[in-house]
């Protein structure tokens, strides 16, 4: 009886506050747009019993997806949102490991300290760490000031409202999440297999390659997923740091929404986000519980 | 073999300094004369004392951080039961589903969520405003929750508890007095993570807020829209001090928590 309380009670929260949304949103994407409160039809009619559920299948069609597929501005938006998420992913890590390798090879009493420094910014709110690189980046910004200070520059480069500014912006606030898991996998290396490797005959350099990447692979692949799946969705980078030429399907959704008043064809744009992220979801499951599976 | 390269050492310090320097510069202009931002003009903390004149941002914080106590509180009773159902439930009906739904809110779209979340208000006829935003943050914290919890509720020692029933214990009891302090800090951290979250978000509010309600990240979010401005920078130091304060004491507590079980462990094995 306790136990089926416990069960129901988060169960029914989660099914209310999650599921049913939803199926909402299916169920709005499948429907036309009209002028009404609410802004589409049909609207199911429970009055009218089974007859009233027959007449709101029937009404239900795949307009709206017909839609996105005709219109240049949705493929286009999510082609760039692929190429910018796969992009920053690219640039995270390559920024990512030579921290979390620098952290793994630091003195022990380090060690937390160097990890505090790098969850802090987590816990620091993301607006704001968004908007500190609109003061650097802008055309008068400390940036150029700096540059054309140093006469690297004669006139100020144009990068904030740019997509340059979109990749900096993702860089900066995830790449915790790609330290992270490379760190973790790092530090459970074993120093000896790199000792080993340099006594037969290995440079540094291809004992690093050859040892310490193939043996860091679950963390290089958690941290990619871990920026990859929120960069495809981002919807205040883009928006502060990016241009008006800056597409992202996140940013596409909210105009949709919140401007357009399309509810329909915003709830068709969040249905095909999701359906894209869903391969990228399932294969970092996966790549986790192979993981667990190690350790176990 | 561990050694620290020049190359780590350079990998490090350029690596943090460009984790910290965009929030230092943030800081020491907050404290710039000029109403032009990316000008210096000399120390001064006036716009410290206009953003404390400024109503708009005080009733703001303050419906933040009211939405932000109530909704973490609820997602971390939620959230600890969750984990206990997903470590220790066995087999039910829907098992499966009730997982996803766990752990799917922590990769969706904030604007999915958002999104699907209002729709759902507007088609069961809810008014929108504090309420509504409080049931959308306690809705996706509890899944973090429920994550850090179960974590540190799989390395639990189930012989602790059988051992209280035997002893007499009523199961609500021995959870009580067994369970709930052994796993006490997986649902503290919880709950500073959910409070966290809800004190940050932007999109999802944006989305169940109504025009009747406005957090403080919408605040933010509408007046940075028009560029840099000096009270944003103010602001933005405020909570960046509260947020380093937080952590920092926080870690020396954990820090020195262990250094004393550590010790107590010594003295045990002498004795």
């Amino acid at each position: 009886m306790r136990r089926a309380a416990l069960i129901f009670v988060p169960y029914f929260w989660l099914l209310a506050l999650f599921l049913v949304p939803f199926l909402i949103v299916l169920k709005i994407s499948l429907s036309d747009t009209a002028l009404a409160i609410p802004p589409y039809t049909p609207t199911l009619d429970l009055g009218n019993g089974w007859q009233g559920i027959k007449d709101f299948w029937a009404e239900l069609d795949l307009e709206n997806f017909e839609f996105l597929t005709s219109d240049d501005l949705y493929w286009k938006a999510y082609l760039s949102s692929l190429k910018i998420a796969v992009i920053s992913t690219i640039l995270t890590l390559l920024v990512g490991y030579p921290i979390a390798y620098g952290m793994a090879n630091a003195p022990d009493h380090w060690r937390p300290t160097l990890m505090m420094l790098v969850i802090l910014p987590f816990w620091t709110s993301f607006l704001i760490r968004v908007y500190s690189w609109m003061g650097i980046l802008s055309s008068e910004g400390y940036l150029n000031q700096l540059l054309m200070g140093l006469g690297l520059i004669s006139a100020p480069l144009t990068i904030l409202n740019t997509n340059s500014a979109v990749y900096i912006g993702i860089v900066y606030t995830y790449l915790p999440f790609m330290i992270l898991p490379i760190y973790s996998a790092l530090e459970r290396l074993d120093a000896s297999l790199l000792e080993a490797a340099e006594d037969l005959g290995c440079s540094r350099f291809t004992a690093f390659w050859l040892v310490t990447v193939p043996l860091s692979k679950n963390g290089i692949i958690a941290g990619c997923f871990l920026v990859f799946i929120p960069a495809l969705g981002e919807f205040v980078i883009p928006s502060l740091l990016g241009g008006s030429q800056t597409l992202m399907i996140g940013k596409v959704l909210w105009e949709e929404f919140f401007n357009n008043r399309d509810w329909p064809v915003a709830s068709a744009v969040a249905v095909i986000l999701l359906l894209i992220l869903i391969i990228p979801i399932i294969l970092f499951q996966r790549n986790e519980q192979k993981q667990r599976e190690m350790d176990g | 073999m561990r050694r620290l390269t020049w190359f780590n050492t350079t990998a490090l310090t350029l690596g943090f300094a460009f984790l910290y320097l965009p929030m230092l510069i943030l800081i020491i202009y907050s404290f710039n004369e000029s109403k032009l931002v990316t000008v210096w003009a000399g120390f001064s903390t006036k716009w410290y004392g206009e953003l404390l004149q400024n109503e708009a941002f005080l009733s703001a914080a303050w419906v933040t951080l009211k939405v932000a106590v109530i909704s973490s509180t609820f997602a971390t009773v939620l959230g600890t039961m969750g984990a206990l159902v997903l470590v220790r439930g066995g087999r039910f009906m829907g098992r499966t589903l009730f997982s996803g739904m766990i752990y799917a809110p922590l990769v969706m779209p904030e604007v999915i969520t958002g999104l699907s979340l209002l729709l759902l208000f507007i088609g069961i006829g809810l008014d929108r405003g504090v309420f509504t935003i409080v049931l959308a943050h306690t809705t996706f914290s509890m899944c973090y929750v429920s994550v850090v919890v179960s974590s540190r509720l799989v390395s639990f020692d189930r012989s602790l508890e059988e051992a209280a029933l035997d002893l007499g214990c009523s199961p609500m009891q021995a959870f009580r007095l067994v369970t709930l302090p052994i796993i006490a800090p997986a649902v503290i951290s919880g709950w500073l993570l959910a409070f966290t979250l809800s004190l940050d978000d932007l999109v999802i509010a944006s989305f169940t807020a109504g025009p009747s309600a406005t957090t403080l990240p919408m605040k933010i979010w509408s007046s940075v829209r028009l560029g840099v401005s000096p009270e944003i920078n103010a602001l933005s130091t405020i909570m960046i001090g509260i947020v380093a304060i937080g952590v920092i004491s926080a870690s020396l507590v954990t820090k020195r928590a262990s250094l004393r079980q550590q010790a107590e462990e010594r003295a045990a094995v002498q004795a």
